[in-house]
């Protein structure tokens, strides 16, 4: 039986929660104060919490200095191209290694999972290599290629195909199906909760990524969120409030998307054991 | 309607020693309900499954009507199959699960909706179209998986033993539902069951395997009768007929506390099959055992003392372990005589009614 938690382990778990709830929060209300104040009061030591007057126009001219609407347009198209191609081939390479026999299919498999032991940062140079024979660097679709297959991906997504039954794929086969229209038609669609999970992992990692964006296009109007904050940041000073107040302006559709679709981030978080 | 044909057929998976399936031959005739039967790993779920096509065949011929399928897609086969976990899709409806292999065949949906209507009313779905599998019992998606098969009106319908997850009285209604449903679909069934008495009680022709062999291939009535060997003799009939070891001589068993005149025809096959002192097993089946006094008083020279061990009342009849000199036979009898456990009781073999099979091969005498 479940043991309800006595009075003094509640008030000890609610604690270890707060800290954590904290931790987790303040940089955000740091970012929110910072992006209101004067680069005086940013750098000031001790810190000053609170801006006298919170600076508007801190928000007016990150604005006016970056294209956003260029920025939010590039980012969408990488999530969205990197969620689409990812989750729909990581599902067929993890329906085929779940249910279908072929030869050489441990190995296969095998070297799905030794990619996902490989630190990603070694990768950079033979993709930026590939995307740069194929004439792409610089332009919205180098975004989306590095990321429309993933190895994580096919190992989850592994994990739900297998614990669908077989039989099902055996009675359409009997009832006409090929295979194509057993894995559309039958086993993508009840491995729903796994793709909305590896679809906002994969979300996730595409808005928060830095190092190739950077790396794969250098003309602003190709860059995403995260790449074109960067480029407040200066050599030898930095504007703080204006890339705070940037960065608010990056963060905010994400924030938006996460209200929208709180219950499914944490049904996919808890559902796959991921962080 | 269809007729199959297995020739010469042999199973044997990857990296195994033995076949699973041995050299079986089966013509299965237009419209007939075949029951493959036998303990579970006998090789009788392989078979149907490579007739299904879902396995394939590593050596001989499977026909249907006049071709060879060996190398035929499952769906190609125009056959249906009905699966021990019903395998439905979860996440289609009732109507959409009966309806996923007319769609797939590009049927017209006002056909499609004709046949998933009339297949629903014939299996009483008709209130459930709309459910999804999850929203149903057991008997309703085991009528749902026939249902799937049902609208298809295939040449051949295959059953891995269907009624295994469901409870014994459901098991028995739905039982009597297939046979009737074999009634009006007049199509070629072929039944796997572990179960003895679905097999009896379904089959126009029962196929006994073990160890991936053909035991017998007969009528209900033929196997239980006249079995071909020991394992059949065992396999058919509930409790399964007594099989003791007894030495033949002169028209006389002899052995396991038993002393019994067998009778003029079986002596006969003993003498001239030359068993004449030899070893023999001799089976009797439990409702060949009688102790009414009009049994006991017609054949004296069949009688034997026996101590009841355990006497099992079921209803109309008694099942009596008896303890006959320290080997245990079992007799069926009516159950208006009251029979108490540690007593002592005359039974009466019919002899008529004796089997005997060869101690090596196991094959009947006769």
């Amino acid at each position: 039986m479940f043991k309800e938690p006595t009075n003094k382990s509640k008030v000890f778990i609610h604690i270890t929660l707060i800290i954590g709830a904290i931790a987790m929060i303040t940089p955000f209300i740091w970012m929110i104060l910072t992006s209101g104040k004067t680069q005086a009061e940013s750098t000031m030591i001790p810190p000053q919490i609170f801006p006298e007057n919170f600076q508007w126009e801190n928000y007016k001219n990150v604005w006016g200095a970056l294209p956003f609407i260029k920025f939010y347009w590039n980012t969408g198209v990488m999530i969205a191209g990197r969620v689409l191609f990812s989750t729909l081939f990581s599902a067929m390479a993890a329906f085929a290694v779940a249910k279908l026999e072929f030869p050489g299919k441990n190995i296969f498999f095998m070297l799905v999972l030794t990619q996902m032991m490989i630190p990603a940062q070694i990768f950079i140079t033979p993709q930026y290599l590939l995307v740069q024979n194929m004439g792409l660097l610089n332009t919205t679709t180098a975004l989306i290629i590095p990321g429309i297959v993933s190895a994580f991906g096919t190992f989850l997504l592994r994990q739900f195909f297998l614990q669908l039954p077989d039989d099902m794929m055996e009675a359409a086969k009997v009832d006409g199906a090929s295979i194509g229209e057993i894995f559309f038609k039958i086993y993508l669609p009840l491995a729903r909760s796994g793709l909305v999970s590896l679809g906002i992992f994969t979300a996730l990692f595409a808005y928060k990524d830095l190092m190739w964006p950077l790396i794969a296009n250098i003309s602003q109007d190709k860059m995403s969120l995260s790449a074109g904050i960067t480029t407040l940041q200066g050599q030898f000073t930095t504007n703080y409030p204006e890339l705070m107040a940037g960065s608010v302006i990056s963060i905010a559709p994400m924030v938006i998307l996460y209200i929208i679709f709180q219950k499914q981030f944490i049904e996919g978080i808890a559902s796959t054991g991921g962080k | 309607m269809a007729e199959i044909k297995l020739e010469n057929i042999h199973k044997r998976y990857d990296n195994a020693e033995d076949d699973a399936v041995t050299d079986f031959n089966l013509e299965v005739e237009d419209n007939e309900f075949i029951v493959f039967v036998g303990p579970s790993g006998c090789g009788k779920s392989t078979t149907l499954r490579m007739i299904a096509g879902l396995e394939e065949i590593t050596e001989g011929d499977l026909y249907i009507d006049d071709d060879v399928v060996n190398d035929v897609a499952p769906k190609d086969r125009d056959i249906a199959m009905v699966f021990q976990n019903y395998a439905l899709y979860p996440h289609m409806t009732v109507f959409d699960n009966m309806a996923f292999g007319l769609k797939l065949r590009k049927m017209p949906k006002n056909e499609i909706k004709e046949r998933v209507d009339h297949a629903a009313e014939m299996l009483g779905l008709t209130d459930l179209l709309d459910r999804k599998p999850a929203a149903l019992s057991g008997g309703q998606r085991q009528r749902v998986a026939l249902g799937r098969a049902v609208v298809r009106s295939p040449k051949v319908f295959l059953m891995d033993e269907p009624l295994s997850n469901l409870d014994a009285k459901l098991r028995v209604h739905m039982r009597t539902e297939i046979a009737k449903l074999h009634e009006k679909l007049e199509t070629t069934m072929i039944y796997v069951t572990h179960d003895q008495t679905e097999a009896m009680t379904l089959a126009d022709r029962i196929v006994i395997m073990e160890a991936g062999v053909i035991q017998q291939v007969g009528s209900p009535f033929e196997v239980y009768n006249s079995p071909n060997n020991a394992f059949v003799a065992s396999f058919i009939g509930s409790p399964a007929m007594n099989l003791n070891e007894v030495t033949y001589r002169d028209g006389r068993i002899t052995g396991n506390g038993i002393d019994l005149v067998v009778s003029a025809p079986s002596k006969k096959a003993l003498d001239n099959q030359g068993y004449e002192g030899k070893t023999i097993i001799f089976g009797i089946r439990p409702e060949d055992i009688h102790t009414e006094q009009i049994a006991l008083d017609a054949s004296p020279e069949t009688v034997v003392e026996s101590t009841i061990t355990v006497a099992e009342l079921t209803g109309a009849e008694s099942i009596l372990y008896l303890d006959v000199d320290g080997t245990e036979i079992i007799a069926v009898v009516d159950a208006r005589d009251y029979h108490e456990t540690g007593s002592k009781l005359e039974v009466a073999f019919n002899m008529n009614k004796a089997h005997f099979f060869d101690k090596e091969t196991e094959h009947v005498i006769r």
